[in-house]
């Protein structure tokens, strides 16, 4: 029932319906005699036969929703830009780089034309002038993809001036980055593609929507949410919304990686998949690797708030995860069964935001390393009781009030939903607490059997000793 | 002598005129200088600067921002580890071990020969396959340790020369925009009107 291919490596294939991954199961799914025979630049067509005002409609309506992460639909992200100012750009986001994510270099590596495709029918529905493609710096394979594509598209006349000998014309720029995960931020993205440093730009009034690339309006999408428009122009609204439920309709990418049988990327139906399901069903990974237990999973990327076995029967729907005190994120789903050692993964992913902090908010570039040393001084042994709330104390420096955490009955913990509340210009900062605070209230014991407990004296002793010490100096 | 060539010149110009503004094309031409020496020098900073107008320091600080650009020699070849939670979760720090102990240096160290340079990585998006590691930013999943004693003894053989291209060359594909179907760079200074598309017609 399930199929593995060599050619793509960790993606999964099952009898489910496809939107993105459907070219897969061919070895040249990348190329362009491929792409065109499997209606490939039809969507395009069908896109360029109607007015652009009516595409953008389609969009909004079938509620294409945003997959790099907050999940806003994009639709209703090109319907922000001001009236009339122009040019408007399009800055296409391939800085895939939340741990645990693994999709859209999939997608960029298999099946470019489709994505040069979703970028054309954006920038044709949202009147985008011209269109830049961020690719990941470390993603070398990636980009040879893309580029050898776009030089196929350019000779056929599908991306350029005149597209198909029409009114519509537009470049798409082949941009790539070296080497940062704060970048996959959109003004962080922006601000690299302008050739500067990337650093996040405050909001506002820096919405990218309104004041984007050089000053303009500019639409920052996800590669996966772009890949999703060829289908949706080729079948239709009715059938996209067809899929998954009303709130999240269609189908989504997710990597399910850790201790489980079969780890894969799976293209899931959107809303009705539940964590059960990914996580033991025997068409996706199968169960926990030798049996042993679950113990928690990151449902949404390392940014993620965890979950235990307690929420497992929650589906793929944002207004459900949500609520529960967690997000859906990039589609990167975590697994770790009852052998892990969790302070030490809450160090793993800590470290990583620390390392990857830009370092423009200080409650994010010193917090960040704060808790990553603290972290480590429990981790090899070396702490104390006071560290446990000193970890607390300077997480909640970087997102002041209640941080949000998954319910759990049996701990007493009663959902905080998400999101964060921050002292900082972008999520890196309190992405690096989330695993911290997570490992910390689920599994308290964990840390509390890794530290020396410092010995308190009683107040009354103290002041007894004070007036003996007195006494002596005095006498 | 580490002024891009006068081959990279000719790529550079055409990458700048692709954007509105000449600095965005900084990143870009800062992997070709890279590619070039197989790292970035001053001199090669200098010349950026002057190709897109803006000063060497400033140059220096975008550059300085980014991993993946070194501004000293390194190894031929660059072996990332990724160790970031999945690959830590399927076994990554034994993994570092066993490749420190194979090349005789530590995370962060160059091997005598000048062949091999030895990094920790951070997520690589290839969770599901882990762990994982680069060669000069090419993939190899699921590694264990023979495979990494493998990897290492093909790369010492040049038996995957075709394959992985020495440090500093990144995509071995370059786009190339016709100049009959181009469009060229959309500058906010000159285009101030809505594109023709956008007049509720359809444009075929």
């Amino acid at each position: 029932m399930s199929t593995t291919y060599k050619h793509a490596p960790g993606f999964i294939s099952g009898d489910r319906p496809k939107i993105v991954t459907s070219r897969f199961e061919f070895e040249d799914s990348y190329t362009i005699e491929r792409y065109l025979a499997t209606d490939g630049y039809k969507g395009l067509r069908a896109a360029l036969s109607r007015p652009a005002n009516e595409i953008h409609d389609d969009v909004k309506s079938a509620t294409v929703l945003g997959r790099g992460g907050a999940g806003f639909p994009a639709g209703t992200k090109w319907g922000l830009t001001p009236q009339q100012v122009w040019p408007r750009y399009l800055v296409v986001n391939g800085d895939e780089s939340e741990p645990g994510t693994y999709k859209d270099r999939l997608l960029m590596e298999r099946d470019p034309h489709q994505l040069i495709e979703g970028c054309l029918i954006a920038c044709y529905a949202a009147g985008l002038s011209q269109c830049f493609l961020y690719i990941r710096g470390e993603m070398a394979v990636a980009q040879e993809r893309v580029a050898a594509a776009l030089n196929e598209a350019y000779a056929a006349g599908y991306v350029g001036k005149n597209i198909l000998g029409s009114k519509f014309s537009v470049d798409i720029i082949l941009h790539w980055g070296a080497g940062a995960y704060v970048v996959g931020e959109e003004t962080a993205l922006i601000e690299s593609l302008e050739g500067n440093r990337g650093m996040p730009r405050l909001k506002p009034p820096f919405f990218p929507a309104v004041n984007g690339l050089y000053g303009q309006p500019t639409i920052v999408n996800n590669v996966e949410t772009l890949a999703n428009l060829p289908w949706l122009l080729c079948n239709g609204v009715a059938a996209y919304s067809a899929i998954g439920t009303k709130t999240s309709p269609g189908t989504r990418m997710v990597a399910v990686s850790g201790h489980v049988k079969r780890p894969g990327v799976f293209e899931i139906v959107n809303g009705t998949t539940t964590f059960r399901d990914l996580i033991f069903g025997e068409e996706f990974c199968g169960g926990i690797k030798n049996d042993n237990k679950l113990k928690a999973f990151v449902p949404g990327g390392g940014s993620a708030p965890w979950f235990t076995p307690d929420q497992l029967d929650l589906p793929f729907e944002a207004s459900q995860v949500g609520p529960a005190g967690s997000m859906l994120g990039s589609g990167a789903v975590m697994v770790m069964d009852e052998t892990t050692d969790i302070p030490a993964a809450a160090l793993t992913l800590t470290h990583f935001y620390a390392h990857e902090s830009c370092g423009k908010c200080t409650p994010c570039r010193e917090g960040g390393t704060w808790l990553e040393r603290i972290l480590r001084r429990i981790v090899d042994g070396n702490g104390t009781d006071a560290d446990l709330a000193q970890l607390l104390e300077v997480g909640a420096m970087i997102c002041p009030g209640d941080f949000p955490h998954a319910a759990n009955e049996k701990l007493g913990l009663s959902a905080v939903p998400f999101p964060y509340k921050m002292t900082t210009i972008c999520f890196v900062g309190p992405s690096a607490f989330a695993p911290v605070h997570s490992a910390l209230t689920l599994f308290r014991s964990e840390f509390e059997s890794r530290v020396t407990k410092r010995v308190t004296i009683p107040v009354t002793a103290v002041a007894a000793m004070s007036s003996v010490l007195s006494n002596v100096v005095h006498s | 002598m580490s002024r891009l060539t006068e081959k990279n010149l000719v790529i550079a110009k055409e990458i700048i005129a692709r954007y509105p503004r000449s600095k965005s094309a900084l990143i870009p031409l800062l992997h070709l200088a890279q590619e070039q020496t197989g790292y970035i020098s001053r001199d090669a900073m200098v010349h950026l600067g002057e190709l897109v107008g803006v000063t060497s320091a400033e140059v220096y600080g975008t550059a300085s921002f980014y991993e993946m650009f070194r501004f000293e020699p390194i190894g031929k070849y660059l072996i990332n580890i990724c160790g970031t939670m999945s690959c830590a979760l399927m076994g990554a720090e034994e993994l570092m071990h066993h490749a420190e102990k194979r090349l005789g240096v530590k995370a962060g160290g160059t091997t005598q020969d000048g062949l091999f340079t030895l990094a920790h990585a951070e997520c690589q998006a290839a969770c599901t396959e882990a762990p994982c590691l680069q060669v000069n930013y090419r993939y190899r999943l699921r590694v264990t340790a023979t495979d990494l004693d493998n990897l290492i003894d093909d790369l010492q053989n040049g038996k995957l020369n075709d394959e992985i291209p020495a440090h500093g060359v990144l995509s071995k594909v370059r786009q190339l925009i016709p100049a009959d179907r181009a469009v060229g760079a959309v500058d906010p200074e000159l285009v101030t009107e809505s594109p023709v598309w956008l007049n509720g017609k359809p444009a075929l």
